[in-house]
């Protein structure tokens, strides 16, 4: 497992937001450091969708906010439309920022309950000094509309008046008021109840066409991730695992991490067998991470180069990266669902 | 009137089933008036079966649980009726000497968060065996021992060391086992767990449901199992209860219910959720709306509003359960999916442009026919 | 919740069952209503008549007081339902007319109060005659206790208040920045705020109100050094929580300097909660002066306080009683009506209490 290695980075050129060499540590005291991202790269191009998939501790959501700055990484650099952010200090830090907003995972803590719905959406604007102008209220008014409330009804209203996905619609909204080239999901829907998930992925997708957005969007529902991503990237403890296209991901996963979580969706099918192997043990701590590849120790195919070695990324396939000294054959692993049909309303 | 039947699958042997819910009521005194929070379930499970109980939030299927148990604050909470049955007696009138060994002998419960369901000032050691020395009455040692047993059985490493551990410093799914461990202390007859996987991740939820049904086939349990994902009860469950807005709207055999759902809930629960095995990029049909107030519920169907195949019909009356052939499949619908009835229905909505109850409904919805 | 009506059982048995049925129904009607005027009668008959003992003048008021209430109540659930709260509607009440006493003092028409000179001529040590030209008494010295009441109220407010608004503005922000920044400037404030508290109150007022001369200023900057560190630490910990929120992320990302998010996302939602539990310190900061100046260490008289007043009357306890339990009593319903309101405040804008 790598997490070193830049081989699935595309020209420089091309990409919109690229992050290089990402380390992000928390001092513990006593000498102990959290190494919650160890040398992390991506890239995303414009117009694209990158899914960044893993469990808790794996490090995405601490990615999305060093992304940002918020606060700064440890060390690496994050590079966005030819600006090195990293590099960027004070207001011009604030101002660049502006174009790459973020909506995260509890929407009704992410509202401020002291104030009104229109002041809320309105607060990027408020904050440059645009609000004077006469249009701010039709910004406010239009933007409200595209992601499907009723600004007469909820404008005047503070947050706990609404429900989850009111409210995800809400920071959404606001988000997309400084018209913002890149839009980073920090697992946007999975504190919202099923019904509503399908009605906020819709929405985003919905928003990324009509505003031409370019999305980072971070899950540990796989199939979610799936639904929405160009490329997905998996990460494991701090670490990028693999690399891949989606379909081409879910269909032969190279990794043997990739696949342990393939195995564990639960599937809606009760014809489908459950699998009797399933990943072992517990996560290791962050604070003290396994040497060479840190997924050796839940690894049934770890062998000694596993533990002095550390895995680079590497393509082994067109557009296919992993990290991993012995990855899986394709057609190795059992088929573990039955591919249905193409249902109704692809798009 | 009776608005309930209680449905039952048919592989009852001759005793008295396990626990038998018929007609239960459960509401709450808030200060916008009566919450309807459960209105008129009924179901019964057997030893040795697994009932899953799928639901989002609002639908009640924790408070259905939570009044089986017992488990309701007294002050808010109305039993409004009905009647719940562990193997033919009345669990509601239980004396207080007998119901002090009941619970957790006969029924235990594991809950969705182990941060806040374990205590985390106590060691670990000391809340598995305060149960054991409670009703079986062991001394101090006898229950040490079999506290390490119970991790052992539940897969916890290093069980010495943990018995003397705090909460915290277990990883979320060492707590749930813990949980686990505590439940089964007594080896009850019936296990209720009410969302045990969702706060985990999806590797330790596969640990944890593999470990539920290796311990309910080994000690012939029944288990409830509840949850809002559709995929952790095909292939987990015998019988499985779609809820909503309080009331059990489909009820089916696993198998059954996945290949031939006829409730329009359970169909769009079941559509709107992204499948793997669909290509990138699909379009999800989400359902529109929110559920209803439970507070001032409406005299009809409580799916009517968001729902594509609604007819005038629905507005007027609540639907009851009723079977169809298939004497173990019920649902409570007047035009269900997959029948002429439903489709008719669906058509004429899609022509319209709308339902019934006003949802409007695009060209993505319709349908492709043949 | 009619009691079923049976068919009517002889002996005293049935009798005290009609009785208890009787009194449910009554309770449950909306005749309960004409309680309160019959009890608020009771009381002024009880309060004039002097040709009746003591004792039965005591009954009287007691007996008034709780139907007036029982009526007070039933008129308030009629209007405004259930979550009708009669004691809270009292506490409310009784501040109101302490403060606005306590404002327009100097245009009630009180007897003497102030100025012992003026007060020669008038006597010394009266008992409390309503509808007299002293309705609470005088003291030793002739100045009447109605008016020192009202004007002690006065003080007492007065310096509470701006022990409070000062504890809030300079404890509140202190915290707040702390709490934020952590580091350095906590390290700072801990210390601080510990120091303070460390020191045993009435002794750290004491030493204070030694080194400066006791006027209400003061007496109030000494008393906001003990609202400071409890009113900091409150907003310390509150913003930690709320900094922890993704609404502080979220503005942040908008682009919002760190000052914009203390002032415009943190403030609003930290003094939120101190200002719910200002009153309750208001309250403690009353007793706190009244102590003082009990204790002859805070204001003296002539100007009269709560404290100096039952100070004064302390000796003559059993033959003037009036002295020492008029004030005693004002300053008691005065800080529990406070405290009532403080309650219900922090019910609702505490968020770890309100549902959000």
């Amino acid at each position: 497992m790598a997490g070193t290695g830049n081989a699935h980075l595309r020209p420089d050129d091309q990409a919109l937001l690229r992050v290089e060499d990402l380390v992000v540590e928390f001092p513990l005291g006593r000498g102990k450091k959290v190494h919650a991202v160890s040398g992390i790269s991506l890239d995303v191009l414009p117009g694209e969708t990158l899914g960044l998939v893993g469990e808790s501790g794996c490090g995405k959501s601490t990615t999305a906010r060093a992304i940002m700055s918020l606060p700064r990484p440890t060390s690496g650099s994050v590079t966005f439309d030819g600006l090195c952010l990293t590099e960027l200090d004070g207001e011009a830090l604030r101002r660049t920022r502006t174009q790459l907003q973020m909506i995260f995972q509890d929407p009704i803590s992410s509202l401020n309950p002291t104030r009104k719905v229109s002041d809320i959406v309105r607060e990027g604007l408020t904050i440059w000094g645009r609000r004077g102008s006469g249009d701010s209220d039709d910004q406010v008014n239009s933007v409200l509309e595209s992601v499907g409330l009723d600004p007469a009804v909820v404008g005047d209203r503070r947050p706990q008046q609404f429900s989850g996905g009111q409210c995800q619609r809400i920071c959404i909204a606001r988000a997309l008021l400084l018209d913002p080239k890149v839009l980073i999901c920090d697992e946007p829907v999975s504190a919202l109840d099923v019904s509503v998930q399908a009605q906020i992925l819709n929405l985003l997708q919905d928003m990324k066409e009509r505003y031409g957005l370019t999305l980072v969007f971070i899950a540990h529902d796989l199939a979610v991730v799936k639904n929405v991503s160009d490329r997905v990237c998996v990460m494991y403890l701090g670490k990028i695992c693999e690399v891949a296209p989606p379909d081409a991901l879910y269909e032969a996963p190279y990794h043997p991490y990739t696949h342990a979580l393939l195995v564990s969706i639960p599937q809606p099918d009760p014809r489908i067998p459950i699998t009797s192997e399933a990943l072992q043990g517990d996560l290791p701590s962050p604070v003290d991470p396994p040497s060479g590849c840190r997924f050796r120790t839940r690894c049934s195919r770890a062998q000694d180069r596993c533990v002095v070695e550390e895995p680079e990324i590497r393509e082994v396939d067109t557009g296919r990266f992993v990290a991993c000294h012995f990855p899986l054959e394709p057609g190795e692993v059992p088929v573990t669902w039955i591919p249905g049909p193409v249902t109704e309303g692809t798009g | 009137m009776a608005d309930t039947q209680t449905l039952h699958s048919g592989l009852a042997g001759d005793k008295a089933p396990l626990l038998e819910v018929e007609g239960l009521k459960t509401y709450f005194r808030t200060n916008r008036g009566i919450l309807k929070a459960v209105d008129g379930i009924s179901f019964t499970i057997d030893a040795g079966k697994t009932l899953g109980i799928v639901g989002e939030s609002g639908s009640g299927k924790s408070v259905t649980v939570r009044s089986i148990m017992n488990l309701l604050p007294p002050a808010v909470t109305i039993n409004a009726g009905g009647s719940v049955l562990h193997k033919g007696q009345s669990i509601r009138s239980l004396g207080k000497a007998q119901a002090k060994h009941f619970w957790g002998v006969e029924m235990a419960m594991i809950f969705q968060d182990p941060m806040t369901s374990l205590n985390p000032v106590m060691r670990i050691g000391r809340q598995i065996s305060a149960g054991l020395r409670f009703h079986l009455g062991l001394s101090r040692r006898e229950a040490r021992q079999r506290s390490l047993e119970l991790l052992d059985v539940v897969g916890v490493p290093e069980a010495e060391r943990r018995l003397d551990e705090y909460p915290h410093q277990l990883s979320g799914g060492m707590r749930q086992r813990v949980t686990i461990a505590i439940a089964l202390a007594c080896q009850p007859g019936l296990l209720i767990a009410d969302e045990p996987t969702t706060a985990l991740d999806v590797t330790v939820q596969k640990q944890i449901l593999d470990l539920l049904g290796h311990l309910q086939e080994e000690q012939g349990m029944g288990m409830i199992l509840i949850t809002h994902d559709l995929g952790v009860v095909a292939g987990r469950t015998e019988e499985v209860a779609v809820m909503y807005a309080g009331r059990i709207v489909e009820f089916a055999d696993t198998q059954t219910l996945f290949a031939d759902m006829r409730h329009p809930y359970t169909e769009a629960l079941f559509e709107s959720i992204p499948k793997i095995e669909h290509p990138s990029h699909t379009r999800l049909r989400a359902i529109a709306g929110r559920p209803p107030d439970l507070v001032d519920p409406p005299g009809h169907c409580a799916f009517a509003a968001r729902c594509r195949h609604a007819q005038p019909r629905c507005l007027e009356e609540a639907p009851q359960l009723r079977h169809s052939d298939d004497p173990g499949h019920s649902f409570a619908c007047y035009f269900p999916v997959g029948t002429p009835e439903g489709e008719e229905a669906l058509a004429v909505n899609i022509a319209r442009g709308a339902t019934s109850a006003g949802l409007l409904l695009g060209d993505y919805d319709a349908k492709v026919v043949g | 919740m009619e009691a079923s009506d049976s068919h009517p059982p002889q002996g005293a048995m049935a009798l005290g069952g009609r009785a208890v049925r009787l009194g449910r129904h009554v309770a449950n009607h909306n005749a309960v209503i004409l309680l309160l005027p019959v009890g608020l009668g009771i009381i002024l008959i009880g309060a004039v008549d002097s040709s009746l003992s003591d004792q039965l003048r005591w009954l009287l008021a007691l007996v008034g007081w709780a139907a007036a209430f029982l009526g007070f109540r039933a008129i308030g659930r009629l209007k405004w339902g259930n979550g009708f709260e009669p004691g809270l509607w009292l506490a409310i009440g009784w501040v109101a007319i302490v403060v606005l006493a306590a404002v327009f003092a100097d245009f009630l028409p009180l007897a003497e109060a102030l100025d012992t000179v003026k007060a020669l001529t008038e006597p010394s040590r009266k008992r409390p005659e309503l509808f007299s030209r002293h309705p609470l008494g005088t003291d030793n010295q002739g100045l009447d206790i109605l008016g020192g009441v009202i004007y002690g109220a006065r003080i007492s407010l007065q310096v509470s208040l701006l022990a409070v608004t000062v504890g809030i503005l300079v404890g509140g922000i202190a915290g707040t920045v702390a709490g934020y920044f952590r580091g350095i400037p906590d390290i700072i404030f801990g210390f601080i705020t510990d120091s303070l508290l460390a020191f045993p109150p009435l002794v750290l007022l004491l030493a204070v109100v030694a080194a400066i001369n006791p006027t209400v200023w003061t007496i109030s900057l000494a008393l906001a050094l003990l609202g400071i560190p409890t009113m900091g630490r409150l907003a310390r910990a509150n913003t930690l929580t709320f900094a922890q929120r993704e609404f502080v992320l979220a503005a942040r990302s908008l682009g919002a300097s760190r000052r914009r998010v203390i002032f415009w996302e943190l403030i609003p939602n930290v003094f939120r909660p101190l200002l719910s539990y200002a009153f309750l310190i208001v309250a403690v900061l009353i007793v706190a002066e009244a102590s003082l100046s009990f204790l002859n260490v805070g204001i003296s008289r002539p100007t009269p306080t709560w404290g100096n007043m039952i100070a004064a009357g302390e000796g003559k306890v059993k033959e003037h009683p009036h002295m020492v339990f008029i004030p005693g009593i004002v300053m008691f319903v005065t800080v529990y009506s406070i405290n009532r309101i403080g309650d219900a405040a922090r019910r609702r804008w505490d968020p770890r209490e309100a549902s959000l």
